[in-house]
């Protein structure tokens, strides 16, 4: 079992961002960066899935600058095979392209698995993972919160609005992981120094043409909340008054 | 030929809501190419007779594909059909960011070649360039991007409620036309579906949300925020991250960054303390109502009325005087 997991590197969300001088980008200057917490997911679910057969190979793919690195050696130390970067200036802000790139690097890979996070967190696009299933025409589940894979095919769990669907498939497949599939380990100080050791290859990310930019980037105007209508259940009549009166929503 | 394509969700045989606001949009977007919004309406044998409210919503053209096939979600049945119908010559193909437009659209940009925006909050076509709004950063920022293509149609999903249904006195031209391959042979097959109570309102499409999180002590607890919901009608039931993580409720109940985005007219949020995981999710509701003991919760800061006070006395009393004024209407 050979197993592919996509990963991104982002800035951690519990801050408050300040907007870069270009006006183009946030301003990342003491952000503090680990991998998506959907591919944290992927590649927790991959590990576990090769622990259990006893054999098989788990490879992390990164595409960005070299820091990417960080977060693919952090894959290594929880368990993953090997990685490769997939080095670009920056990460576009084109899904297509990107996808483009990681299925330059999938095609030949003789993969039975590729995985992704269901969306990056930072821009929350959630599509280079479907689009890249489709590019490399296999077999796409999107937004797994279950999957067992076993005697060649996958079964998977989709939540959508109004119910669920447990689906099945034959590998080689794509998938892309929800929550609640797996909680990733913490790298022990065994897996942290064997990583050291596990090969990290780099070369050029074929991007393509880019044909999706970001123009801008600002700041949403702030909510102007923070009106206390009362305590306690003697303040629901003047609440049910206001959503009336004011906000005219009942 | 500067027509726009939009995908019209079908699902349980009805129309979805975001079906008309992604065909409102499609016919403004239209306006600005001068050219025609065309929609694919697909679905198991009936979904044509949702044809008309499409016109009524700003469609020149409904293509209808019945199949008992696209009775469930049929992703690359839909692929192959929107697909094929793109390469007659379209400038923009335009699908509603649901759970299942989230896994559509890029599929079909990947089968087209085509460059996409995805979950836009506003769009716009200047000059040669698709401009959108795009939140990003757990909705923290937002980005404006451009798409400029000559290759292949853009691909762009729009957010939920961020586009409004506009109703005008139209009517469209229906063209019927065959599936595209066999949508019983597809790869990913569907062997069992778990349908949500039927009577309950989608969290996108409700006009009204009560949500509940860690501040209801336990899961049993949550009927609270059922009963608030019933007592209004037409809402929605939702919840936090950390309540769907405890298996409290379904992850697909989950408001927030990583789950849903929601704009309702009103939320209500019922012992949630507003991390900013969960404040992406709603932000942009129209009114907030916070109920939460601590007075400093950060839920308060976001939250048009606030309550301070123990969710077990506060919340039946709203269910009450709710219950109250929908009896006098």
């Amino acid at each position: 079992m050979k197993i592919a997991v996509c990963i991104k590197r982002v800035p951690e969300m519990d801050v408050k961002f300040r907007i870069a001088a270009s006006g183009r980008a946030i301003d990342e200057s003491g952000l503090k960066w680990d991998m998506s917490d959907f591919d944290g997911y992927a590649v927790e679910a991959a590990i576990q899935m090769i622990e259990k057969l006893g054999t098989g190979d788990v490879v992390v793919i990164s595409l960005g600058p070299d820091a990417v690195q960080e977060v693919l050696r952090k894959a290594l130390s929880m368990g993953a095979t090997r990685a490769i970067h997939l080095k670009a200036g920056d990460v576009p802000f084109d899904s297509f392209s990107i996808a483009a790139a990681l299925a330059a690097e999938l095609k030949d890979g003789g993969f039975d698995l590729i995985m992704f996070g269901k969306m990056a967190i930072d821009t929350a696009a959630g599509a280079v993972g479907v689009m890249t299933g489709e590019m490399l025409d296999l077999p796409t589940v999107h937004a797994c919160s279950k999957l067992d894979i076993a005697n060649g095919r996958g079964t998977a769990r989709r939540e959508l609005e109004g119910g669920a669907e447990q689906v099945t498939f034959a590998l080689p497949a794509v998938v892309t992981i929800d929550e609640g599939i797996a909680r990733p380990r913490y790298p022990s100080l065994k897996g942290i120094m064997a990583a050291k050791k596990k090969p990290l290859e780099t070369r050029p990310a074929q991007l393509g043409a880019v044909r999706v930019s970001v123009a801008a980037m600002a700041l949403p105007p702030e909510r102007s909340g923070g009106r206390i209508v009362g305590e306690g259940a003697a303040a629901v009549p003047e609440l049910v008054r206001l959503l009336q009166t004011e906000a005219k929503v009942l | 030929m500067p027509n726009v394509l939009g995908y019209a969700e079908v699902r349980g045989g009805e129309l979805r809501k975001i079906a008309l606001e992604t065909t409102s949009a499609a016919r403004a977007l239209a306006d600005s190419l001068g050219g025609e919004a065309h929609l694919v309406l697909a679905g198991a044998p009936g979904a044509a007779a949702h044809a008309g409210a499409l016109g009524e919503h700003g469609a020149d053209v409904v293509i209808v594909t019945e199949h008992a096939g696209l009775a469930p979600y049929n992703p690359e049945a839909l692929t192959a059909l929107i697909a094929d119908r793109a390469r007659s010559g379209y400038a923009a193909i335009l699908v509603g960011a649901s759970a299942r437009g989230r896994d559509l659209a890029p599929r079909v940009a990947g089968r087209l070649k085509a460059a996409m925006l995805s979950d836009v909050t506003t769009l716009a076509y200047e000059g040669g360039t698709y401009i959108a709004t795009h939140p990003t950063y757990a909705g923290k920022v937002h980005a404006t991007i451009h798409l400029t293509t000559s290759d292949a149609p853009a691909v762009i999903s729009l957010r939920a409620g961020a586009f409004s249904a506009v109703s005008m006195p139209r009517s469209a031209r229906v063209e019927t036309v065959a599936a595209v391959g066999d949508p019983n042979a597809a790869r990913v097959q569907v062997t069992e579906t778990t349908s949500a109570d039927s009577r309950k309102l989608d969290l996108a499409e409700a006009p009204v949300i009560v949500s509940g999180g860690r501040g209801l002590k336990a899961p049993e607890n949550f009927k609270l925020v059922e009963e608030l919901a019933a007592a209004f009608g037409n809402a929605a039931v939702g919840a936090t991250r950390a309540v769907t993580d405890d298996g409290w409720r379904p992850h697909s109940d989950q408001i927030g960054q990583t789950g849903r985005q929601v704009s309702p007219d009103l939320y209500v949020a019922v012992g949630i303390s507003g991390a900013i995981q969960h404040i992406a999710g709603m932000r942009s509701a129209r009114t907030i109502v916070a109920i939460n003991k601590d007075p400093e919760a950060p839920i308060f800061k976001v939250a048009d009325y606030g309550i301070v006070g123990d969710v077990f006395e506060v919340v039946p009393a709203l269910t009450a005087a709710i219950r109250e004024l929908r009896a006098k209407a």
